[in-house]
């Protein structure tokens, strides 16, 4: 007889958990005093708070392809990963939470550190489940990393009581592999193939947008095979970003508000759009009424519910991304298009003249979030993981980041959480210890997360941060110059010394404000595997440009505060 | 505006603690009421019913039970405009008894109803009709000037008008599904 405590280390073990991240406290201390017993198979990350656990364990996630999991305790310990737990949710992201709970008696009386943790996450979560006794444990772990990480993924809380922490049982694990409610990957119908090829097959302008779907598929290979066979360009979203080289003759960048022109016209061009694991968020689709409304839609997702959700689809074809591609690309004709996808080229040229150039080779002036992305890509050739936080820093990351390999670009997507990126990244590099990671951020969201850098001190995490500081919370000040009659409410920061706070945590740190120093502080900064802080001193009223304003349709794009694009 | 209609939701589940909470609150997010609500087992050992009637958009109403239909512990959720069903209320009604006394015929009124006496004594009667919802408001709108003392309605219940309840051919192939993955 073990007890549940150790029955959760056990089974954590047997699910192939080598690396969990977490917080101790009073209603989990069970479990952490078993974990000394663990010491050899699980590496503990002690963060700073537990905001930063789940988005670390999320990092870790998106770049391994596997769970991230994480323990806090209850109460405080709980509610602190409640963010992380919706961004898990909305950018499907395999997480396994387990919190800590007071004893089974004592729950529902406001005993100290409770919380109804599972009516606070039930709906954020994809699937919860409080642990009453300890012969439960093995079960509900079995069962929470099989629907964390299968279908379309999500994050699984699991609440451990103290009671089924101490409690005894007679430990055996058994891989979950069947839930009768629950079916992750449904079988695409062969109908629904047989019109999606029809229409591939006849299709004179198509166009893919893929998303992340790709990613979790492990579909990059299938998705470059199925576009070159029927010569059909592609944009990414946001969180699909790297699942297709930047090279990839096809690959047309991204999507979106502030996605790339080509795409962003052509979606308004084509005749058939073929949309893949990706479920058209507003920021990609713009006004929804007049999105690529002469286009016949077909939409390949493992999500049922996703298909038809915004966008009205010719085809719906539910299943798992690669499978169906390699089926579609088995079925359907080899194709060319040779004007239609010479077309984009003359969007991407304008482009290139009125936006990107300026952007990353603006020659003289304040430097610029876009130069230093792009040096960044130079220096690294591609190989780095780029992790982002959210706003302008997020979307220059997203523009200007080239991808040489898959599992390349974490992001805050459907949630937009300020705060994510330098805990994400810790997990990345954890995930991922011989690639280079790096972190773009913006001086309002480092200090969200900020105690962060502890990790760093502690686990010496070989992290590179490149903190694109204007001295603004930069996105919303875009936003009130724009469309808010440059009222600039709220969004000037005054900065602490980042030399200083960097020092106190013992990271290399390292300020740019001339051009002539950007290169090589690049150079240094990715010259070696230990932790550092390049704080890049940028334009202060730089804006992300080409932006579809909100309320617009996805082709009508402001290139910049008073051009608008205009087919040439 | 998309026409808004009834809509009878039929939701199967795992015997669960705390599902019932999720349904309701898929309602709640897409902004939609919930008019009824009854909650049961079914004639499947673990497997329950909760069946909800609200208005709204088809598309609306369509998406709330395909979030539903996504929570793990949901088996299979079924929707349906009130002619593709057979449905029923149940209705209690306590009336003052010497006030029904007065009515004169109560045998007539209540054989026109098609309502039945459950309990009565001096001084209440309860009156209990099964119906729709626009008859048992009917009943109540002629017992209302003999004193209606308390008028309770349950949640709607149904059964659909195909051969066989349509979970139970699911819940068949997925056994089977799980043969083959044992065998694997």
């Amino acid at each position: 007889m073990i007890t549940g405590s150790e029955a959760l280390w056990r089974a954590l073990v047997a699910e192939g958990v080598d690396t969990v991240f977490g917080y101790p406290g009073g209603q989990i201390m069970p479990v952490y005093d078993s974990l000394c017993d663990f010491g050899d198979r699980i590496r503990h990350i002690l963060v700073r708070h537990e905001q930063g656990a789940i988005h670390a364990a999320q990092g870790y996630a998106r770049v391994k392809g596997t769970p991230g999991v994480v323990i806090v305790t209850s109460g405080p310990g709980a509610t602190n990963v409640i963010t992380g737990v919706a961004d898990a949710m909305t950018d499907s992201t395999p997480v396994v939470v387990i919190t800590g709970q007071v004893a089974t008696a004592a729950l529902g009386t406001d005993a100290f550190q409770e919380a109804d943790v599972i009516g606070l996450t039930a709906p954020i979560s994809k699937w919860n489940w409080q642990i009453r006794s300890a012969d439960e444990v093995a079960w509900a772990v079995a069962r929470a990393f099989y629907i964390a990480g299968t279908g379309r993924p999500g994050p699984v809380v699991l609440d451990f009581t103290r009671d089924a922490q101490v409690g005894m049982t007679d430990f055996h694990f058994e891989p979950c592999r069947f839930i009768r409610s629950y079916i992750p990957e449904p079988t695409p119908s062969e109908l629904s193939i047989k019109q999606a090829v029809a229409l591939l097959d006849a299709a004179e302008r198509p166009l893919v947008v893929f998303g992340q779907g790709i990613t979790l598929s492990h579909a990059e290979d299938r998705l470059r095979a199925f576009l070159e066979k029927g010569d059909i360009p592609a944009g990414s979203t946001l969180l699909g970003l790297s699942a297709l080289p930047s090279d990839f003759p096809l690959y047309q960048g991204m999507i979106g508000m502030h996605g790339n022109v080509a795409p962003n016209v052509k979606t308004g061009e084509c005749d058939v759009l073929v949309a893949i694991g990706m479920r058209f968020d507003d920021r990609v689709t713009g006004t929804v009424s007049t999105y690529a409304r002469q286009a016949k839609v077909i939409h390949i997702d493992i999500d049922k519910s996703e298909i038809g959700k915004i966008i009205p689809v010719e085809v719906g074809i539910r299943g798992d991304a690669g499978k169906v591609l390699a089926i579609l690309t088995e079925r359907m004709q080899a194709r060319k298009h040779p004007e239609w996808v010479a077309g984009f080229a003359a969007c991407r040229a304008v482009e290139e003249e009125k936006v990107i150039g300026p952007e990353i080779r603006p020659g003289s002036g304040l430097l610029r979030m876009g130069e230093v992305v792009d040096g960044v890509s130079r220096v690294t050739e591609g190989k780095a993981v780029i992790v982002t936080d959210v706003g302008q820093n997020q979307m220059m990351a997203a523009r200007y980041s080239r991808f040489a390999a898959g599992r390349s670009f974490l992001s805050s997507g459907g949630l937009g959480t300020m705060g994510f990126g330098l805990p994400a990244a810790i997990g990345a590099k954890i995930a991922a210890p011989a690639r280079p990671v790096c972190l773009f951020v913006g001086d309002g969201g480092i200090q969200m997360t900020l105690q962060e850098f502890g990790t760093i001190l502690q686990e010496q995490v070989g992290v590179k941060i490149v903190l694109l500081n204007n001295n603004w919370l930069g996105n919303v000040r875009q936003w009130q110059e724009l469309f808010y009659g440059q009222r600039y409410s709220q969004t000037r920061m005054l900065n602490p010394d980042y030399s200083l706070i960097a020092a106190a945590y013992g990271i290399r740190y390292r300020a740019v404000e001339r051009r002539e120093d950007l290169a090589e502080a690049l150079q240094e900064l990715f010259s070696d595997d230990r932790p550092a802080l390049l704080d890049v001193h940028v334009l202060e009223n730089g804006n992300v440009m080409p932006m579809v304003p909100p309320g617009r349709g996805i082709d009508e794009i402001l290139l910049s505060e008073n051009q608008w694009y205009r087919p040439q | 505006m998309m026409e808004e209609k009834e809509y009878t939701v039929t939701i199967y589940t795992e015997n669960q603690i705390g599902l019932l909470s999720q349904i309701t609150n898929a309602f709640t997010r897409h902004s939609l009421s919930i008019w009824s609500l009854s909650a049961g087992a079914t004639s499947l050992e673990g497997v329950h019913n909760i069946t909800i009637v609200t208005r709204g958009p088809e598309k609306k109403v369509k998406e709330t039970v395909q979030q539903i239909e996504k929570r793990v512990d949901v088996i299979k959720v079924f929707f349906y405009t009130a002619d593709k069903i057979v449905y029923r209320e149940l209705a209690l009604y306590k009336v003052a008894t010497d006030g029904l006394l007065e009515c004169g015929d109560l045998e007539a009124l209540l054989s026109r109803f098609n309502a039945k006496i459950v309990e009565m004594n001096k001084t209440f009667t309860v009156i209990q009709k099964t119906g729709h919802t626009d008859e048992t408001a009917l009943l109540h709108d002629a017992l209302k000037p003999y004193k209606v003392l308390q008028f309770v309605r349950s949640g709607r219940i149904s059964v659909s008008k195909a051969m066989q309840e349509p979970v139970f051919k699911f819940l068949r192939k997925r056994e089977q599904e799980q043969k083959q993955i044992n065998n694997q």
